[in-house]
């Protein structure tokens, strides 16, 4: 859960619901006052906008005009409880008409649909008209927690958002419209598989840190 | 030299940092026009202009989280909170992410932010206004925790927390707004963190005090000196880093500690430097360390009650005499 790349631009993945929203803030602030044309994207669940910080977020971004985009990924539960029991509206991308700020639903699962939305999103930041809000609906096929008995839904629910797979919608495009043929996607997929195996043969052959290092970056010595 | 109030100090530090380093900014409740309701921030909107002083919404979660954030890429932001009170709102976002992001990440990110506000009593402002909450942040990995108590102190160790490159929380004290006093007119001074001031010598006991206290035992020191007890009075100034080693030096020479502060008693700093000075000096102890702190109580909006709330200069010498077996 705890990763980030600083030197990529990722300020780090959040373990507290919401955490993050007003570092992406923060993240458009610097870009505005260095006069970059960096753009601060900000992901979090549907979960999070039940959250104080989500809102005072986006009063702050949108009071500043900040180049922020806030995208939410309404994958229908908190954990185990469904959006119904947990949220007043059953569109998020509503919650943005109170910040006077543009507010998108999109399918989640549709590559193309959300490149759309996003581009306009992103247009928008960069000529100072402000942060948006999009929603993307999706779902979530795994369990929350390895070993999550998941009775909060059932297994046709499950089955029926599978064959939405975003993947294979957009695999399906990219053939039909002759952009790429299947052999040159199975490729892709076999190589994005490997890196990912690599990566965790690297992880799992990693010797444990020396105990040694444990008080290590506490502190950044000036 | 210059004759400076510590909000001046604290001021005009800002102000030249700002003239130094294009990066460092502030933002804030009420800190453009009005320039603070302290003053610390008079006249920088007008000398920097509103990209660099940042009226904010009454919504300090956000404000801090914006801190780091824009810290995170690249920028030095100073977060005024009206009231440190205030920062109990912001929890999260100093406690979980301002105090953890550089461990989390590897030590591949760092937080050049500092918090600063004021606390405190003296003005009746109840019990969401007048309280210390310094010590809630040294029980955090990753926070510095400032404490400044004269002008000169304000202006040093004020120019260091811009400079330093880890989330600092800066705690300036309402009731110190107004004291005056010397700061060196260089605008490179500083004062380093984690190195103890001893600002009254002495031989048979150790007072340790904060903020205001610091004023007072030197007070309490002169008066008892005319009694033949000599004082030694030391004032931590940073609780995070702790310059420890000044008062386990000043303990083995004087037998005896007195630590005070305005935050409350239990589980105040003051248990902690109590600890410290039992676990490395307890040889050289001549009476069990006595701590002063608030009780146990919120404080109270009358002022009558809020002074019998905290530690009064009675309850310092009774202390001393205490130690003295006197």
């Amino acid at each position: 859960m705890h990763i980030a790349d600083f030197t990529k631009g990722n300020l780090g993945a959040n373990a507290i619901v919401g955490g993050g929203i007003p570092i992406a803030v923060g993240a458009g602030l610097a870009a505005s006052l260095q006069e970059t044309d960096q753009v601060a994207v900000s992901f979090f669940g549907d979960g999070a906008s039940n959250q104080g910080i989500f809102h005072e977020s986006l009063n702050l971004a949108a009071v500043w005009k900040l180049p922020v985009v806030f995208v939410c990924e309404n994958n229908g539960y908190g954990i185990s409880v469904p959006l119904r029991q947990s949220t007043s509206v059953s569109d998020i991308s509503v919650r943005a008409k109170a910040y006077d700020i543009p507010g998108f639903t999109v399918d989640g699962n549709d590559v193309l649909s959300i490149d759309e939305v996003v581009k306009d999103a992103i247009d928008r930041a960069r000529t100072g008209q402000g942060p948006t809000l999009i929603e993307c609906r999706t779902y979530r096929w795994m369990g929350h927690w390895i070993g999550d008995p998941q009775v909060y839904r059932t297994k046709e629910e499950v089955d029926e958002w599978k064959l939405k797979c975003p993947i294979k919608r957009f695999r399906e495009y990219l053939i039909s419209n002759d952009m790429f043929t299947a052999g040159e996607l199975d490729a892709m997929e076999e190589e994005a598989a490997r890196c990912v195996e690599e990566a965790g043969k690297f992880a799992m052959d990693s010797s444990e840190p020396d105990p040694a290092t444990v008080m290590d970056d506490v502190f950044f010595e000036n | 030299m210059s004759i400076k109030t510590y909000a001046q100090a604290i001021r005009d530090v800002i102000a030249e940092e700002m003239r130094r380093d294009e990066k460092v900014f502030i933002m804030g409740e009420d800190i453009a026009e009005l320039g603070g309701i302290f003053g610390c921030t008079r006249g920088l909107l007008e000398e920097f202009g509103e990209k660099r002083v940042r009226n904010t919404p009454i919504s300090e979660a956000a404000i801090v989280g914006a801190g780091i954030g824009a810290a995170c890429c690249g920028m030095r932001p100073i977060v005024e909170l009206m009231y440190m009170d205030f920062t109990y709102v912001a929890m999260d976002q100093i406690l979980n992410q301002a105090a953890k992001i550089r461990y989390m990440f590897g030590g591949k990110a760092k937080v050049p932010l500092v918090i600063r506000g004021q606390q405190g009593i003296g003005r009746g402002n109840a019990g969401q206004h007048s309280q210390s909450v310094e010590n809630i942040f040294t029980h955090i990995p990753g926070l510095k925790v400032v404490m400044p108590s004269s002008p000169a102190d304000a202006a040093g160790l004020l120019r260091t927390a811009i400079r330093d490159d880890n989330p600092i929380m800066f705690f300036e004290h309402k009731a110190l707004y107004s004291a005056k006093g010397e700061v060196p007119d260089d605008p490179e001074f500083s004062i380093p963190f984690g190195k103890a001031n001893i600002v009254k010598e002495g031989r048979d006991v150790t007072v340790i005090g904060t903020h205001r206290y610091v004023n007072i035992a030197k007070s309490v020191a002169e008066k008892l000196l005319k009694e033949g007890i000599d004082v030694e009075v030391i004032d931590p100034r940073t609780l995070i880093p702790f310059g420890k080693d000044t008062i386990i030096e000043s303990v083995k020479k004087t037998g005896r500690a007195v630590v005070v502060h305005e935050a409350h008693k239990i589980s105040g700093f003051g248990a902690e430097i109590a600890s410290v000075i039992s676990e490395e000096a307890f040889e050289y102890l001549d009476a069990p360390v006595k701590r002063l702190g608030a009780k146990h109580c919120t404080l109270p909006f009358n002022l009558g009650l809020e002074n019998a709330v905290i530690p009064q200069e009675d309850d310092i010498i009774q202390a001393i005499k205490s130690v003295l077996y006197q």
